[in-house]
């Protein structure tokens, strides 16, 4: 009975293992994300943690924004969404092997590793999946997500049948690291979002092409699909990078709200990107500090809650496409036309 | 077959088939027309999206089963639907950033909220409404005598509702899919089928939620009905199809489940996890077999035209050889180092051939026979004419002609060659050759 028991609670966490892997995630940084110090007294944000955290979310936050940009304008918003999910598969895989031939399977670097594998897998089918009559780029989507999370899940169960994996949650230990950001954290999401700058200034007028007018770069001859392909890969560092840190439901938020809010602001690229970045920052960072201050506020869900005010604010009153800014032309057109 | 599966065991697998069968069927009937819209990652997005209609039906009632609980998450999903469809229609918002907007927003309200009522009541959502489908058959109903799981009855009551509105409204449904604008003008009311077709979405994922855990619902929204896509013609096909998909990738996920595993030396793996990849390998070989999009049948015409391009390569080998004055009949090394091609390619080519009556051998080489010096001819008449008609009418300088014709002459046929042979004027090709003259009467064009 006993037995069984056990394998009910594995199966609940199996069960709701989408979710529960989320929420896991958020929980962790609400409840312990603000105090990463033993002391439970008031924390000042002149505390070294969190000066650690901020930066580091707010490293991550102008990563996300900025790469979310392209996604969103590739009509791929989601594609965070379909990418964190298709890393399961592979962090589990990667700790079975490393088991199978005798090494520390929960090593961070290892186990990112198969994440990355795993979600370049899943990126690169479903770049193939699109190419199919008919399979429009939501269905790839739902597909490369339910059926890598399906296979992640399968690949857990098994995981938890082996000895070392039955101690510990794999899953919670891979995306629930927000609770203590170290300073190696920092450095390494930090260094990321300088190397996803750069690449993003390298290659703007083309991405810029891209994102607007696909067949007029492939007539000019650019590599239209390495391209297409080079946003997927700052997607699949940012997730990546950003699952470990913060969770999966953060990172989809940091990659799709700011660019939906700054997409009200303005009409051209240039602007959108550096007003994307800064509103993922400054969520990010507000996040941090909100429950620097008050220790019942979590952290991760007081970052998504920052964005959503932003995007809720953008959407009234953004100047290029707001609502209001909308209305306001409607009637201009209206008044002149009579 | 009993073999392979041990421990089958009916009171509990046929159960779990079952319901399987039923969550399967009734997710891809609405899919369907998810994947039609576009919408492919709302059962992805509901999922998240419950957690503050659970969270605050639970403060409320504070029990952690019961219709509060159900209508609570029913209304949260709803609110996701009309919420990202109102950003997409007012705001402009692209449709999948207005779902990410919304779900990822009452996500973190859910967490908020529980965290702030953790420190009150003991709420963990993870048991409150998350089920297994592996233990969904112990949790039974009696219902006038008969006595079967909890979720195979709400299965069934979501399947009957799915398909009494889709076999209601199939008329309008089918309209306002597929020409929206056409259907407002006839006045059917397309943003209240919407809704509608959001409610059952919610209802279906809730209620599959509880019983069989999420992935399976998120997986059977979309995976079939893409699956349907790629070989049928008519919506109704598709519903079928995809209904059908499903319950044949439940039925294969949960044999998978519990007898692969055993080969590794494990007790069972996930069934609902194997059925979401089990839908994934029944995608994977349509895609190989349908004739629409047919892996297979392009891999193979594509190794096939590799192959007749390689073959007829030896053809025009032995002939320009024969051209130079070389009396004696070729090796297979000679003709190997000639075309820089592997000797089982030209093996292979002088196999067809010589079944074909082409090649001949002869002290221990091979020689063209009549028909074969015809066909080779053929094929060296039109590199040359091509040649020739580049360097003269397209101007093409002289290092790319012969690249540029040796991919175009396995394409040309007899009328072309005739064309081709107007547009000219020199009778050598640009590298000084003669080409050769067309031989007696047309014969009917080469594939």
């Amino acid at each position: 009975m006993n037995g069984l028991c056990d394998t009910w609670l594995g199966s609940m966490i199996i069960g709701g293992g989408n979710w529960l892997l989320d929420g896991l995630t958020l929980l962790a940084l609400g409840v312990f994300g603000t105090a990463p110090t033993d002391s439970q007294g008031p924390v000042t944000w002149a505390d070294y943690n969190t000066q650690v955290v901020l930066i580091g979310t707010s490293c991550l936050g102008f990563a996300a924004g900025l790469v979310g940009c392209f996604a969103l304008l590739r009509r791929q918003a989601l594609v965070g969404d379909a990418l964190s999910h298709a890393t399961l598969p592979g962090i589990a895989a990667a700790f079975l092997l490393a088991e199978f031939f005798g090494g520390d399977g929960k090593r961070l670097e290892w186990l990112l590793l198969g994440a990355t594998c795993s979600g370049i897998l899943g990126m690169w089918m479903m770049m193939q999946l699109e190419r199919l009559p008919r399979i429009k780029p939501d269905a790839a989507m739902g597909i490369i997500l339910s059926v890598f999370f399906g296979a992640g899940i399968v690949l857990v169960t098994i995981v938890q049948q082996t000895e070392a994996g039955h101690a510990a949650g794999l899953e919670s230990f891979i995306y629930g690291k927000a609770a203590s950001m170290l300073r190696r954290d920092t450095m390494m999401i930090a260094s990321m979002a300088v190397a996803v700058s750069v690449v993003v200034g390298l290659f703007f007028k083309e991405l810029k092409l891209l994102c607007f007018d696909e067949g007029f770069a492939l007539a000019r001859g650019y590599p239209v699909s390495r391209l297409n392909a080079l946003i997927l890969a700052l997607v699949t560092v940012v997730t990546v990078i950003g699952l470990q840190a913060v969770g999966l439901i953060l990172i989809i938020a940091l990659l799709v709200i700011p660019p939906s809010a700054a997409r009200f602001w303005t009409n051209s690229l240039g602007p959108m990107c550096w007003i994307s970045a800064g509103i993922g920052a400054m969520s990010a960072a507000a996040g941090a500090i909100a429950s620097a201050w008050a220790p019942d506020l979590p952290s991760g869900p007081m970052m998504v809650m920052t964005c959503s005010g932003i995007f809720a604010i953008s959407l009234i009153c953004g100047p290029a496409r707001g609502v209001l800014a909308r209305l306001a032309r409607r009637r201009d057109a209206a008044g002149r036309r009579t | 077959m009993t073999r392979i599966i041990t421990d089958w065991y009916w009171p509990l697998d046929g159960w779990i088939i079952a319901i399987g069968i039923l969550c399967a069927a009734s997710a891809a009937l609405l899919g369907s027309f998810l994947v039609l819209r576009r919408l492919s990652l709302l059962g992805d997005s509901i999922s998240h999206a419950i957690l503050p209609g659970l969270a605050l039906a639970f403060m409320w009632t504070a029990s952690r089963s019961g219709w509060p609980v159900f209508a609570g998450a029913i209304v949260a999903g709803l609110l996701t639907a009309l919420a990202s469809q109102w950003l997409q229609q007012r705001g402009r918002v692209d449709e999948g950033a207005a779902l990410g907007v919304v779900f990822t927003t009452l996500f973190a309200i859910g967490l908020i909220l529980i965290n702030y009522g953790a420190a009150r009541v003991d709420l963990d959502p993870g048991c409150v409404l998350y089920g297994a489908i592996e233990f969904a058959p112990l949790d039974r109903l009696s219902i006038a005598g008969w006595e079967m799981p909890r979720a195979f009855v709400v299965q069934l009551i979501v399947l009957v509702l799915n398909t009494s509105f889709v076999l209601v409204l199939h008329k309008e449904l089918k309209i306002a899919t597929f020409a929206p604008e056409y259907a407002e003008s006839q006045g059917i009311p397309v943003p209240w089928l919407h809704r509608g077709l959001m409610v059952l979405v919610a209802i279906t994922a809730v209620a599959s939620f509880e019983s069989v855990g999420s992935i399976l619902v998120v997986a059977m929204l979309v995976v079939p009905p893409a699956t349907a896509l790629l070989f049928v013609n008519r919506l109704k096909s598709l519903l079928i199809a995809s209904m059908l998909l499903g319950a044949v990738g439940a039925i294969a996920g949960h044999l998978a489940a519990i007898s692969l595993p055993k080969w590794f030396g494990l007790r069972s793996a996930s069934t609902a996890g194997m059925m979401a990849v089990a839908v994934g390998g029944l995608f994977v070989l349509v895609c190989l077999v349908s004739p629409r999009c047919g892996l297979l049948a392009a891999g193979y015409r594509g190794l096939s035209l590799r192959l007749k391009i390689a073959f007829e390569d030896v053809l025009a080998c032995l002939y320009r050889r024969s051209e130079r004055g070389a009396r004696s009949p070729a090796k297979l090394e000679e003709i190997c180092n000639r075309l820089g091609r592997s000797p089982f390619l030209v093996q292979l080519a002088i196999w067809r051939y010589r079944r074909l009556g082409l090649l001949v051998h002869s002290q221990d080489g091979w020689r063209l026979t009549e028909s074969g010096f015809e066909r080779a001819e053929e094929l060296v008449r039109s590199h040359r004419l091509w040649e020739t008609y580049l360097a003269e009418n397209l101007a093409m300088p002289a290092e790319r002609l012969h690249e540029a014709a040796e991919s175009l002459e396995h394409f040309t046929a007899q009328p072309l060659r005739s064309r081709l042979a107007e547009e000219i004027s020199a009778t050598e090709d640009p590298h000084g050759t003669p080409i050769p003259p067309e031989r007696g009467t047309p014969r009917k064009p080469q594939d």
